[in-house]
């Protein structure tokens, strides 16, 4: 019971944070707003046992990645944007388009209720348990993803640091 | 197990009394380091207001809270009101996965002295802290001042960089004790290597060099001296917090007294054994001494914290970048290979 009341509970404030998310005109409160989304996101998982989960969720999504988008916007001093009317491709194909979608992602919710649910603790949170799962049963997937985000930071690396001057003169 | 009734009960009065002892912790130890700093500068410090200046902070909270609430005109006023909240927040609830001894029977019951023992405390604490850095990047904007600003992007890049090593120092201490419960990790280091070294994570293999990358990743998390950039007086006026003044600015201030506690507290559970010690004496005392070694461990390090301040000059903004990311990471990175060769080897 208690669980169903925080779960729509902080349902709730995750689908708002998204709406806020869309509406707000200054991108530092549409950040903060994806912030909200994300720690709400966070306490979901937690009613779900998802324990590890959940606090990486904050560490990573809302503490770390956020902050950076944060950060980067401040530097930007990325001003109030422009409201406009909408573009009407948007109008005529966006919202039957986002009708269709949600009576879609409803009508198989409502034909197979059996497979859409997940009973409180069914998931393996404990951290041992993750543990064992990411670096035992699928050791090779997860080196491989590290190796995916070592080339990515390589890459970053790369397309951010300057060509050294090969002739100091023509520099300036 | 408790009963549900008796342990609404226990939580309720724990987390007041929790909260009333971090408080007044807090308001202490701006007392002891003003007058410390004082005694090591060749003067006095507080003396005036009770005996040793002991009642300066009460002083000090009673001026707070009567100034001048000042909202400058320019600022973005939601956020510059938020920012000092999410700060203290923040700092707050952090303490709430602390063990601060052993648990006490009290009328028939057992009472963990700890407000909650969870599976994941150690990532909650980290988690609750890497989200008070938006305390004060956001004051830093919403001020809408170029010192803020600085100061506010210099703290938020200061805190991500550092929290990196801080968490990569934690992690041989998890290796160590295969545990992210504090309560687990402190009693995994109760008793002796050989018989007279406490068995504390500190001790064990190459851990001193995590305990000093922690101790360093530590000052720079709480924007002390030496790492006290975000708000260095000789370039940014105050920092962040220049635009704020009376109870706002208290906030900020009780926010990084209380990560300075918090940041102690997990230092003594994670590397000094936490309130592991010499038990002896009749029952009540051998209650009472864990959380007495508890609260002395704490004690030496926020006096350390001070003792730093007393000492070292600031740093320059690229040496502590180059000091954290050249230096202080791959040396984490090292501890954390051998520490689990280390355990490996043992196991």
């Amino acid at each position: 019971m208690l669980h169903l009341v925080l779960f729509l509970v902080f349902g709730t404030i995750c689908v708002a944070g998204a709406i806020n998310l869309l509406v707000q005109s200054h991108p530092i409160s549409s950040a903060l707003s994806l912030v909200v989304v994300m720690a709400s996101l966070a306490v979901e998982y937690l009613l779900l046992g998802a324990e590890f989960v959940a606090a990486v969720q904050v560490i990573v999504y809302a503490g770390a990645v956020m902050v950076l988008f944060v950060f980067v916007i401040m530097l930007l001093n990325a001003g109030v944007e422009e409201r406009t009317k909408g573009s009407r491709v948007a109008l005529i194909l966006g919202i039957p388009g986002v009708l269709a979608g949600g009576l879609l992602v409803a009508w198989v919710l409502i034909e197979r209720t059996g497979t859409a649910t997940v009973g409180l603790g069914a998931l393996p949170g404990f951290p041992k348990t993750i543990g064992n799962l990411l670096f035992h049963d699928f050791l090779l997937p997860f080196e491989v993803t590290s190796v995916l985000v070592l080339i990515a930071i390589m890459g970053a690396v790369v397309l951010a640091s300057r060509p050294e001057p090969k002739n100091p003169e023509k520099e300036s | 197990m408790l009963s549900l009734p008796i342990f609404l009960v226990a939580s309720v009065v724990k987390i007041v009394l929790v909260i009333f002892i971090l408080l007044t912790a807090v308001a202490y130890t701006v007392w002891l380091e003003r007058k410390v700093v004082g005694h090591m500068q060749n003067r006095w410090g507080p003396s005036r207001v009770g005996p040793f200046g002991l009642l300066q902070p009460l002083a000090d909270g009673v001026k707070f809270l009567l100034k001048e609430d000042l909202t400058p005109p320019h600022v973005y006023r939601p956020l510059f009101i938020a920012a000092p909240m999410i700060a203290v927040i923040c700092a707050l609830t952090s303490i709430s996965v602390i063990p601060f001894g052993t648990a006490i029977p009290v009328a028939g019951h057992i009472i963990p002295l700890q407000i909650t023992d969870l599976n994941i405390g150690l990532l909650v604490i980290l988690g609750v802290t890497s989200i008070g850095v938006y305390g004060v990047a956001l004051a830093g904007w919403s001020s809408n001042s170029k010192y803020s600003l600085l100061g506010g992007l210099r703290a938020s890049a200061q805190m991500v960089s550092y929290e990196i090593c801080l968490g990569l120092s934690l992690v041989g201490v998890l290796i160590v004790s295969g545990s992210f419960s504090l309560q687990q990790i402190v009693e995994s280091q109760r008793g002796y290597f050989w018989g007279f070294i406490p068995k504390w994570n500190i001790f064990y293999g190459c851990q001193f060099v995590a305990f000093f990358i922690y101790l360093m990743a530590a000052y720079a998390e709480t924007n002390r001296i030496p790492f006290d950039l975000p708000e260095a007086e000789t370039e940014l006026v105050a920092g962040y917090h220049t635009e704020y003044s009376a109870m706002k600015f208290a906030m900020f201030f009780m926010a990084e007294y209380a990560n300075m506690i918090t940041v102690a507290c997990l230092a003594t559970i994670l590397f000094l054994g936490g309130g592991n010690g010499p038990l002896f004496g009749p029952p009540l005392l051998r209650l009472i001494l864990p959380t007495f070694y508890f609260v002395a461990k704490v004690f030496v390090f926020l006096f350390t914290y001070i003792w730093v301040r007393g000492t070292l000059p600031r740093f320059r903004y690229d040496q502590l970048m180059a000091f954290g990311w050249k230096f202080l990471f791959p040396l984490a990175i090292a501890n954390l290979v051998v520490t689990a060769l280390v355990v490996a080897y043992r196991s």
